[in-house]
């Protein structure tokens, strides 16, 4: 009877002597440091939101949700928040099952597997920055590769990046390509982990290989699916570095993310009160997305 | 106030408290001139030969990077000591918020060394808080070859109906009448700036300043639609929007298009840039002011361009005055002449410069009527940006010109 009313207790955090001390010595250096480094900033940001500053003078001009409203009526930003919808819509349609598909095809030991997997995993290794540049030369309508593909076969030459209808298209391609690799290498060791048994058992049974696709392998993989659903979304929301590489947001502005329209018009045009508001709304997107993810899809994993 | 100064105070003391520690003063200088940059380098070593004691450090920093950085830098104890500057909005707000050094006391020193116009951009409220160094301008560059071909002679173009007509004859021999950096945006508002400046004057900008709903003025909406009508022809190259500006240097030295309504400094980078590394030679360039407007009140002499230069930060070492002293005299600033790199806004040193198309821009800037600096600097960082973009918009056919004068006049009542 005294060890299962003691038990309880102790998962509560009850006043047991030990746990109390650990806690007493282990809890104040994190505490600090999340509060220093996490809770203050994202406070301080909020704070900001308030202002209209631009990042050197006092605190002084108060505006309310003045920042806000701006922010609701501006078409820079609506275009930003469609863009990132559109990420999200092309890694979940498109990234995530050519990845799926690649996996299965390449999990197994055949011969050059491992060659391939680190052919599509490279891009991924290589940096957002690096990519961005490497993919702005590919899409040069003057010297570009595709340019000239297109007029090797007598097209005009093309200028995807400067064209507002075609530019995000060609963002979306080189994302899908970027990062489809690491999407994949998480699906192949996936797939490793899956017992060979039931596969072997399943053939006994006379199960088509979509069969044993659909009944051993999805739900095998599927913790894994819902890790790289949950990082894909994450990174969607968070798409920078390439943006700034790529285009720079241009043509006519049409092709920048949330994050990329904090950095250009809130600090790149000293408009820091403006700008913490925009991080503000994408914090608190990130933050929802994420827990209610979690809770939705992952209580399990 | 009190508080402020009282923290400028504070700073002022942490900071000294710093060097006070080492052996010998460092100052610090931090630029974005690229080209500039080893030939500042050379200045400051001889002024560290030649002044035991005292070290001055010259860093460059990228464009963008560097705009993006400074606001924090200035805030914190690492700010350099001397920072470079594009006067006009940027360093307004720089100086409100008490981070940079009033430097009025050298003024009769620097005024013996330094034009008086383009010192005088550095003062504010009556006070004198930096120095300028380097001076340019925006003109039409031409290809003589490309304009031959196309039986257009560059006098022709110095009127507005004019440059349209000559604009159409390029076109019509299958030449690009126009280059574009679009991509950087920048490098269009210097169509949408000078248009503004031949329709409305030199006031054009006190005035839209001074008023509410200044910048919807008759004259913004002019040179929205002066834009407008250019765009009409379609005179830019194919892909324009998402051309950098270094990239379409390139272009103008591949012979890819006629003309180029840019800085000075796209002489030396056509070259540069150009895919054989040549470009097109000095003797094929012309150089022409931007055309007359019918029925505006600035003058063919009005110019557009930089007036860069540096500010001394709150804090910095006496010795950082004592550098841009030695910096801004025709000694130092001799090598830098001679290559060609800039216009010195330093006395004396017009007689250095050799390469013939400099000298004429150094002519022009010194026989200018007016020299109105960058629009996006003198307006500030977030007006300016808006400008930018909406000449981009204007000349894409995506904006009208009323609309574009109300997103400006938004910006500078949001700031």
């Amino acid at each position: 009877m005294a060890e299962t009313t003691s038990f309880p207790a102790t998962r509560h955090g009850g006043p047991r002597g030990g746990g109390l001390l650990t806690a007493l010595i282990f809890l104040p250096p994190a505490l600090t440091f999340f509060t220093v480094f996490v809770i203050l900033p994202i406070g301080e940001a909020a704070w900001y939101g308030f202002f209209n500053w631009n990042g050197l003078n006092l605190l002084e001009n108060f505006v309310g949700f003045e920042n806000y409203v701006q922010l609701v009526g501006n078409k820079v930003f609506s275009r930003a928040f469609v863009n990132n919808l559109l990420i999200i819509a092309i890694s979940l349609s498109i990234q995530l099952p050519l990845a799926l598909a690649m996996a299965v095809l390449l999990a197994d030991r055949l011969f050059g597997a491992v060659g391939f997997r680190m052919l599509f995993f490279l891009p991924y290794i290589l940096a957002d920055v690096a990519a961005g540049l490497i993919w702005r030369f590919m899409f040069d309508g003057d010297y570009g590769l595709i340019s000239q593909i297109a007029q090797g076969i007598g097209f005009a030459p093309l200028h995807l990046l400067a064209d507002r209808d075609w530019a995000y298209v060609a963002v979306l391609t080189v994302i899908v390509w970027k990062y489809f690799g690491f999407h994949m290498m998480l699906y192949v060791a996936g797939l490793q982990s899956i017992d060979r048994h039931l596969y072997e058992a399943a053939a006994i049974d006379g199960a088509s290989s979509w069969q044993r696709f659909r009944f051993i392998t999805i739900p095998g993989l599927a913790p894994m699916i819902r890790l790289s659903v949950f990082f894909s979304l994450l990174g969607s929301l968070q798409f920078f570095d390439m943006i700034v590489a790529l285009t720079g947001g241009g043509p006519l502005n049409t092709t920048h993310t949330m994050v990329s329209f904090l950095y250009y018009f809130g600090i790149g045009r000293m408009r820091v009160g403006f700008g913490s508001a925009v991080g503000v709304v994408l914090f608190i997107l990130c933050a929802t997305v994420a827990f209610s993810y979690k809770r939705l899809f992952m209580r399990d994993d | 106030m009190t508080k402020k100064a009282l923290a400028g105070a504070g700073l002022v003391l942490a900071l000294a408290m710093g060097p006070a520690l080492a052996e010998d003063v460092t100052v610090n200088l931090l630029h974005v001139n690229q080209t500039g940059d080893p030939f500042w380098k050379q200045i400051a070593e001889n002024y560290n030969a030649s002044h035991p004691g005292v070290k001055v450090v010259v860093d460059y920093l990228e464009n963008e990077a560097y705009k993006a950085k400074l606001p924090t830098l200035l805030q914190s104890d690492d700010r350099p000591d001397i920072i470079y500057s594009w006067a006009g909005g940027v360093m307004k707000a720089q100086i409100e918020a008490g981070y940079i050094e009033d430097i009025s006391a050298h003024k009769a020193d620097f005024e013996q060394t330094i034009y008086g116009a383009p010192l005088n951009a550095y003062v504010v409220d009556g006070k004198l808080y930096g120095v300028s160094i380097q001076l340019s301008e925006v003109l039409m560059i031409y290809n003589k070859d490309l304009m031959a071909k196309a039986g257009v002679d560059a006098a022709s173009m110095q009127t507005w109906d004019g440059f349209l007509d000559g604009v159409k004859k390029i076109k019509a021999a299958g030449i690009t009448p126009l280059i574009m950096g679009g991509g950087d945006k920048w490098p269009v508002h210097f169509l949408w700036s000078y248009l503004l400046m031949r329709q409305g004057g030199a006031d054009v900008l006190l005035n839209a300043e001074a008023k509410p709903d200044g910048f919807k003025a008759q004259a913004f909406i002019d040179a929205g639609n002066r834009l407008k009508e250019l765009a009409a022809l379609e005179p830019f190259q194919d892909g324009w929007l998402g051309t950098k500006y270094l990239p379409s240097q390139g272009l103008f030295g591949d012979g890819k298009g006629a003309i180029a309504i840019q800085l000075n400094g796209f002489i030396q980078g056509q070259q540069k840039n150009a895919t054989d590394g040549k470009g097109i030679a000095n003797e094929q360039i012309g150089l022409a002011p931007f055309p007359s407007l019918p029925g505006g009140i600035g003058k063919v002499s009005d110019t557009l361009g930089g007036l860069q230069g540096f500010l001394v930060t709150k804090g910095a070492p006496k010795e950082a005055i004592d550098f841009l002293k030695f910096f801004a005299t025709a000694e130092q600033q001799k090598a830098a002449a001679e290559a060609g790199v800039y216009v010195p806004a330093i006395k004396g040193t017009d007689a250095f410069i050799k390469n013939p198309l400099v000298a004429e821009v150094a002519q022009s800037i010194a026989n200018s009527t007016w020299h109105q600096n960058f629009l996006d600097q003198e307006l500030g960082p977030s007006v300016g940006r808006v400008v930018n973009d909406i000449s981009v918009a204007i000349a894409a056919g995506d904006m009208t010109p009323e609309e574009g004068a109300g997103q400006v006049q938004v910006a500078w009542d949001q700031q």
